[in-house]
């Protein structure tokens, strides 16, 4: 057997492992995108009528439709609220129960809990929370005698309403990520921290954190696709209501393809959450990427 | 060889498999079987599913030629996806209950056939008069019956009749005018010593559907929202601009609670004595009646101008890419399944409206009746109840409709100007359908 013929065989070989992977991924991932940004240039075929080109028509109406222009912006502000908070506060418990400590393993469980629940009953009990003048949080506020507030059916809080709810409900699968990370750390990078007489925050700020940015990078990325991808709850929760004051992208993107059947319109929405979505996941990979230190 | 093997037994079990299907279908071909698969939704409580099944069972029973199979699709929302993606792909369900204001968009997308092509003889004709003419507004345009009454409910109000007492107001009369209305309810909104409400007068939800319950203002205040071929609304009508105002004046007033109120916790807001008389759905009776604490009625929607209500839920359709035999054996599935002691029987089931008179007139709904007269009183409406709001293009036509209202309720804009808005963004996507 010669040196090609030997290469040529593992090639083979190759491909086929790589065959089962790959037919799943252009099946349902590749040719759906590809037909997706095809569609987007059609319009919607309706009844008797065939979708004819229409160029960048859909991409028009986007421009001028002032309820993607909201769902832009409140997509905005859920993604800036729950990126930074669910990251803080997962690292924030991960050090907490990292800890030796008595009850550790059922605090573990608790902070893990949410994330196990599926987002529709979770959703389901946030709404009885929320509720204006008997529900927890009501209960809560007129304990230290505040007014009562309508949190779901106020344009003001709606979007903050449910923001709190993706938080909770992301804060604690990542804390699992960022547990993992810290017990992979070698104790004797602590024990050298403190016969150098480093004080706590100096040990987490010089040599926990860089050792962790691997996780949040990891970390990061899903919380950015999760702010574009997370809206289970408000099917629940608003509706994305009142008067689009919670819509984000995805669920006016569902409304658009399977409420009103535009699906032309639908496809150029989704294309441009596609472009979007991979433009950061990019920029995370190739740029940010670099400025984490692995061991 | 173990290679061997294995394909020589996938081989055989892939033959043995076509075979058994072939064996399946060239029996059904033999004994004339004809396929009806059939998508219903489940939105009320209850066991929907197996009254479902034993009607199809009670069915093929009967009908030996045709097998019935009931495939549960999900909510409303879910059933319709499902039943147009299929539709699209080319291989719909030949039968499928969905909402009534869905007719339009059914028929905008080529996917349904009308009644009209199987009710040929004077018996037909009968069953299709048969159903109260408030349901059929939903079912009928263009001189054509598009679909069949089957899951059918419509807004009621339910009252407290201990907080009626508490407030010095008789406990069996509740108020049949916007008038009594406003006065009732404020003798029945509660403050706590800080001037907190703790017991709202009254409570119309206004999350997800806003609309529907807007339609029990409009329709009292005479007007009607959208026109017979679904092509032309009218928000910005005087009438309908003061019936939103009245909706936002009792919140203004602070005897409705402000901003947007949720549908989902209505009911329990009701059996936490948070509001004394809501606005809700029929499909609540049996709710209600479980859950409720205290002494209940029900009662007809306080009339202004004119009483009415709107009325809601599911229709049978019949999806235009099935067989011509496949359609025939749906239409006598349907036609088996509303008669009258069937639509009696399913209304005490699960809480909706029976879909004739003729229901209403089988022992078992007057035995049930007679037991629970709360049962009668969306019967008693129906006379007076009008179409649920639908129109071409229709989700998205609603969900301006929807915006407008909820822009108004939560104070964004004044009631004129959120349905002037409507209406003018409503004229644009309706263009295309003058």
């Amino acid at each position: 057997m010669t040196g090609a013929e030997h290469t040529g065989t593992r090639a083979i070989h190759a491909w086929l492992l790589l065959l089962p992977a790959l037919v799943l991924l252009i099946a349902f991932t590749h040719y759906p995108a590809v037909q997706t940004l095809i569609d987007s240039f059609y319009s919607t075929p309706k009844g008797g009528r065939a979708s004819v080109w229409v160029g960048l028509e859909n991409y028009q109406v986007m421009v001028e439709d002032p309820v993607f222009w909201i769902a832009v912006r409140n997509n905005l502000w859920f993604a800036a609220a729950t990126i930074p908070c669910s990251i803080g506060l997962a690292l924030l418990m991960a050090l907490w129960v990292n800890e030796r400590m008595a009850g550790r393993a059922f605090l573990r469980m608790a902070y893990f809990t949410p994330t196990v629940l599926p987002m529709i009953a979770v959703a389901n009990i946030w709404l009885f929370f929320y509720t204006p003048q008997y529900g927890l949080l009501e209960r809560f506020t007129q304990l230290l005698g505040l007014p009562s507030q309508n949190w779901l059916g106020d344009p003001g809080t709606a979007l903050g309403a449910v923001t709190v709810v993706a938080i909770w409900k992301e804060a604690g699968f990542f804390m699992i990520f960022y547990l993992a990370a810290l017990q992979t750390l070698n104790p004797s990078l602590r024990e050298a921290a403190s016969i150098e007489g480093a004080s706590r925050w100096q040990f987490f700020r010089r040599v926990q954190w860089p050792l962790l940015m691997p996780t949040t990078l990891f970390v990061l990325v899903n919380a950015f696709i999760n702010a574009f991808r997370m809206v289970d709850h408000l099917f629940v929760l608003t509706r994305g209501g009142p008067n689009n004051a919670s819509t984000l992208l995805l669920y006016y993107l569902y409304e658009v393809g399977f409420s009103f059947w535009d699906t032309a319109y639908a496809s150029a929405i989704t294309v441009v959450l596609v472009a979007v979505l991979a433009g950061i996941a990019l920029f995370q990979f190739f740029v940010l990427d670099k400025r984490v230190h692995y061991k | 060889m173990l290679r061997y093997t294995f394909l020589r037994h996938l081989a055989t079990t892939a033959f043995a498999a076509s075979t058994a299907l072939l064996g399946v279908s060239s029996s059904a071909h033999a004994q004339g079987t004809t396929e009806v698969p059939f998508y219903y939704p489940v939105a009320v409580g209850g066991p929907i599913a197996k009254v479902i099944d034993g009607f199809a069972e009670g069915f093929m029973k009967e009908n030996p030629g045709i097998k019935v199979s009931p495939i549960y699709a999900g909510t409303y929302q879910e059933t319709i996806v499902k039943a147009l993606t299929a539709h699209k792909s080319g291989t719909p369900p030949v039968t499928s209950v969905l909402l009534s204001t869905d007719m339009f968009t059914l028929i905008d997308e080529d996917a349904i056939v009308p009644f009209d092509n199987f009710a040929k003889s004077a018996d037909d004709k009968a069953w299709l008069g048969g159903f109260y003419k408030a349901f059929m507004q939903n079912s009928q345009t263009g001189g054509k019956t598009w679909g069949v009454p089957f899951q059918r409910s419509t807004v009621v109000m339910y009252w407290n009749k201990e907080a009626f007492k508490e407030a010095g107001l008789d406990p069996n009369k509740p108020p049949t005018s916007w008038v009594e209305l406003q006065s009732m309810a404020t003798k029945l909104t509660k403050k706590d010593a800080s001037g907190k409400v703790t017991q709202y007068g009254v409570q119309i939800p206004s999350s997800g559907f806003p609309y529907w319950l807007f339609q029990t203002l409009s329709t009292t205040n005479d007007v009607i929202l959208a026109n017979d071929t679904g092509s032309k609304v009218t928000f910005d009508n005087p009438k309908v601009i003061e019936a939103l105002q009245f909706w936002v004046d009792l919140g203004k007033a602070g005897v409705h609670p402000s901003g947007v109120v949720e549908w989902g916790t209505t009911p329990k807001d009701f059996f936490e004595k948070k509001a004394a008389i809501i606005y809700t759905t029929t499909g609540n009776l049996t709710n209600i009646r479980k859950n409720a604490p205290f002494d209940f009625g029900v009662a007809m929607i306080p009339g202004n101008k004119r009483k009415g209500s709107p009325t809601g839920g599911g229709n049978f359709y019949i999806f235009k890419k099935s067989t011509p035999g496949q359609q025939e054996a749906a239409y006598k599935f349907i036609q088996w399944i509303t008669q009258p002691e069937r639509a009696a029987q399913w209304s005490i089931d699960t809480g909706y409206v029976a879909t004739s008179a003729a229901a209403y007139d089988t022992p078992a709904l007057k035995k049930y009746a007679a037991d629970f007269p709360p049962a009668l009183v969306a019967r008693d409406q129906l006379p007076v109840s009008v179409a649920e709001f639908s129109t071409h293009d229709n989700q998205r036509i609603t969900k301006v409709l929807n915006d407008g209202l909820q822009a108004a309720l939560t104070g964004t804009k004044t009631p004129a100007q959120a349905m002037k808005d409507a209406q003018s963004e409503a004229n644009r996507l309706l263009r295309g359908y003058k």
